[in-house]
């Protein structure tokens, strides 16, 4: 336990020389930019980049799962269950877009710290919620309600990966907690190699998963100019530059080329 | 500068000393040798930044390690931890065990097994990142009475109730549902284990290799950590372990050893055609390595057939012969289509254009000589060839058309002649059970013609070879799995003459020697009369 609260103070350490780091080469600062030994705190009171996400052309078929292999998971479905790659909404909204300031920051913020930790719920041999955020120093919580044999693993690059077996109904917290940002990290069960997860870990609280009628919301933002980029599993990235000032919500739409 | 470079190792050596570095991390090291060393050595196959992309490693499956994401199948550390140093000097120095990695403790001296390590370690970050620290996990010893029939039925139950059957198979051999789908971190293919190899498992095949296996996971493979289980109580530590020695018991005692001649005894009964004929059962098995067929176009260095379990017994006109051999599907299969494909990706071809997957049925072939040799010389192993040595006899299975396999010559890898109309026929029985094949060849042994279709005789060395063809591992054509020359040797019935004649002799000699002291005594007793 004493190691685990070490470990993310420090990586939190970490990660303040991070975002540090990429600050100098983001987009120009905020004309009076606070003092770096001055904290800045996120407040309701902040800026607001919110705005709805579509695609255009057709998108692509999510291709169906067969999962007469396991009569629990296909109980669970009144039509054949299909993979999630691309979930779209009314009028082209396309939902599970992870969007997130990548850059931006003011040096001296101070993130307030990470709520209760996100939990992943593998149901219906599938995962809930399939793209989704959290904190650095957060550690994953793993739950299985299919009562089956999932093996859960993430393939991090800047993180550590794992890989953990759940053989019945259980919820455990995954082996370790994420301590460096990365974006996105896939999770996929091996048992069922349809079974794909997509997380962001962020050094900071800005950051959104579409919801199905395309809509995202980030607030609390200091006043600054942010690089905020969306991230989609089949449609790639988009980026783009934001100015806030004050306790204003800007609006920032993004369109993508369904292929 | 060696000798700085030295000195500086060895500094560094002693501040990971002094800083309470906790793990037997090796001293003294000096990754300058350790290039040397690596390039040397190592490149070919692994690459010269490390990343597992050597010359040499689109020939393999599973392809070498990519060192620069820091992850390492075998080790005494959770899940997502790096290994300890003794970990990875454990397989530089004995290898990884079913795969291209050989051991190099008797190639390497100390010195430079030590320095390639520390010189390894410098492709990944996560090596020099002082917040993680390795805490070997504290295995514990395997509880006795681990091959009893109790401790086995627990294993089994485990084996069954946490999931091992989903991609080992209900058998083990490595067949289960999800096997198909199976890939690596880089999106290769990734056989489960066939678990009655143990001789062939990466990280060793002793109860405690096994159960270090479950504990610690594969990581970068789809072979997780069951640790959690322990600390969820889902199971009991000793549990793990009754699991780990059933696995065990899949495997013989021992790694199979090859003994060059099949013997084929003469039975007084039916010649057993059927593939679970209970008299097999009976008959000595023989063991046969297969090695990937890389001398002619189409190389390929990844067969999955590692062995073949040979039987033979003979009476009086006919011979047959009982081939067995673990293969994770019965071709064709359309749930492998797509690991065919994920093969052939992950594999370089020796033609410019790849080739689609498709699905093809396993085949077996068992080739003789045309006629029995009189001297040393035998046909070209391979399939003999068009001129020269001269064409070898076959009979060739597929699963494709299960129950009758197709007698002929092959002059070269690329050509067969089946013999049609008035050859002696080969009938063949086959069972697909559970990852593995069961075939029954039988013959005559007298033949037609007994210049082009090898008459079977006793008391004679027979060459004998074999290839095996795993379509789901898109084996066909010259991408196959192949053996040397070995003999078959169909003994001759013992005649009566070599149990009585040793008793004769004795009887006769015997009698002559008594009838000399007789004749020695009454000699003896003349002269004292006289």
């Amino acid at each position: 336990m004493k190691g685990r609260i070490f470990s993310v103070v420090g990586s939190l350490f970490v990660l303040t020389v991070c975002s540090k780091g990429s600050q100098t080469n983001a987009a120009p600062p905020a004309a009076n930019p606070p003092p770096a030994d001055e904290p800045v705190n996120a407040s309701a009171a902040g800026g607001t980049i919110s705005g709805k996400i579509k695609f255009t052309g057709t998108a692509p078929k999510n291709p169906t799962i067969d999962m007469s292999d396991e009569t629990v998971c296909k109980a669970k479905y009144k039509t054949t269950p299909t993979e999630e790659n691309v979930v779209a909404g009314p009028a082209n909204a396309l939902a599970n877009v992870f969007v997130y300031v990548k850059s931006g920051v003011p040096a001296g913020y101070t993130a307030p710290p990470p709520g209760a930790a996100p939990v992943i719920d593998q149901d219906g041999c599938r995962y809930h919620p399939h793209v989704f955020g959290m904190r650095v120093g957060q550690t994953l919580q793993i739950k299985n309600s299919d009562g089956i044999l999932h093996n859960i693993k993430a393939m991090g690059k800047a993180n550590r990966p794992f890989n953990v077996s759940e053989p019945t109904t259980m919820t455990m917290g995954a082996p370790r907690p994420f301590t460096a940002p990365e974006v996105m990290i896939t999770l996929e069960c091996n048992v069922h190699g349809w079974m794909t997860a997509h997380v962001g870990v962020r050094p900071d609280p800005f950051y959104a998963v579409s919801t199905p009628d395309g809509s995202f919301s980030i607030s609390g933002l200091p006043p600054g100019t942010y690089t905020i980029e969306a991230w989609h599993e089949k449609f790639g990235t988009q980026t783009v530059t934001v100015t806030v000032a004050g306790t204003e919500t800007k609006t920032q739409n993004f369109t993508f080329a369904a292929h | 500068m060696t000798a700085v470079w030295r000195f500086g190792g060895l500094a560094v050596g002693c501040a990971a000393l002094l800083t309470a570095q906790p793990l037997n991390r090796l001293t003294a090291q000096d990754t300058t040798a350790g290039k040397t060393v690596y390039v040397k050595w190592c490149a070919g196959c692994h690459g010269d930044n490390g990343a597992g992309d050597g010359v040499a490693a689109q020939r393999m499956i599973p392809p070498p390690r990519d060192f620069t994401a820091g992850l390492y199948q075998i080790r005494s550390t959770a899940s997502g931890e790096l290994p300890t140093d003794a970990d990875v000097m454990r397989s530089i120095d004995e290898g990884l065990y079913g795969t291209a990695m050989p051991g190099w403790k008797t190639r390497l001296s100390d010195r430079e097994r030590r320095d390639v390590l520390a010189y390894i370690k410098t492709f990944s970050a996560f090596f020099a990142d002082t917040s993680l620290h390795l805490k070997p996990i504290a295995f514990g010893s395997a509880p006795s009475g681990g091959t009893g029939a109790d401790a086995l039925k627990v294993g089994r139950q485990f084996y069954d109730s946490i999931g091992c059957r989903k991609c080992h198979g209900d058998q083990g051999r490595g067949d289960g549902p999800s096997a198909p789908t199976l890939k690596d971190d880089a999106q290769h293919p990734i056989f489960a284990a066939n678990l009655h190899e143990n001789w062939r498992f990466n990280g060793g095949g002793s109860v405690e290799d096994i159960y270090h296996r479950l504990r610690t996971g594969l990581d970068g493979t789809p072979m997780p950590s069951f640790s959690d289980l322990l600390e969820q109580k889902f199971l009991t530590d000793e549990q793990l372990w009754r699991l780990a020695q059933y696995v065990r018991s899949l495997s013989p005692k021992d790694a199979p050893v090859v003994r060059d001649v099949i013997h084929a005894p003469l039975t007084p009964k039916a010649l057993p055609h059927a593939p679970d004929d209970s008299a097999w059962k009976a008959v000595d098995t023989y063991w046969f390595p297969l090695v990937g067929q890389i001398v002619r176009k189409q190389r390929w260095f990844a067969p999955a057939v590692s062995g073949v379990w040979v039987q033979a017994v003979h009476t009086a006109d006919s011979i047959a012969l009982r081939v067995t051999w673990d293969d994770r599907s019965q071709s064709p299969d359309s749930a492998w289509l797509t690991y065919i494909g994920r093969v052939l990706a992950a594999t370089s071809s020796d033609d410019s254009t790849r080739e689609q997957p498709a699905l093809w049925p396993d085949q077996l072939a068992v080739q003789f000589p045309v006629s029995i040799p009189t001297g040393m010389e035998r046909p070209y192993f391979l399939m003999g060839s068009s001129s020269g040595g001269g064409p070898v006899y076959q009979w060739r299975w597929s699963s494709g058309n299960r129950g009758s396999a197709v007698a002929g010559l092959a002059r070269g890898i690329d050509r067969f002649d089946p013999i049609s109309g008035g050859g002696a026929t080969v009938g063949t029985q086959a069972v697909y059970d559970h990852g593995q094949w069961r075939l029954v060849f039988t013959r005559a042994l007298a033949s037609p013609d007994s210049t082009s279709q090898l008459p079977f005789r006793t008391g004679r060395a027979i060459p004998v070879a074999f290839f095996a063809w795993d379509r789901s591992n898109g084996e066909h054509c010259a991408r196959m799995g192949i053996s040397t020359w070995y003999f078959l040797a169909l003994d001759e019935p013992v005649p009566a003459r070599v149990f009585i004649s040793p008793v004769l002799a004795m009887v006769l000699t015997l009698g002559l020697g008594m009838l000399v002291v007789w004749r020695a005594q009454q000699k003896t007793s003349l002269r004292r009369q006289q």
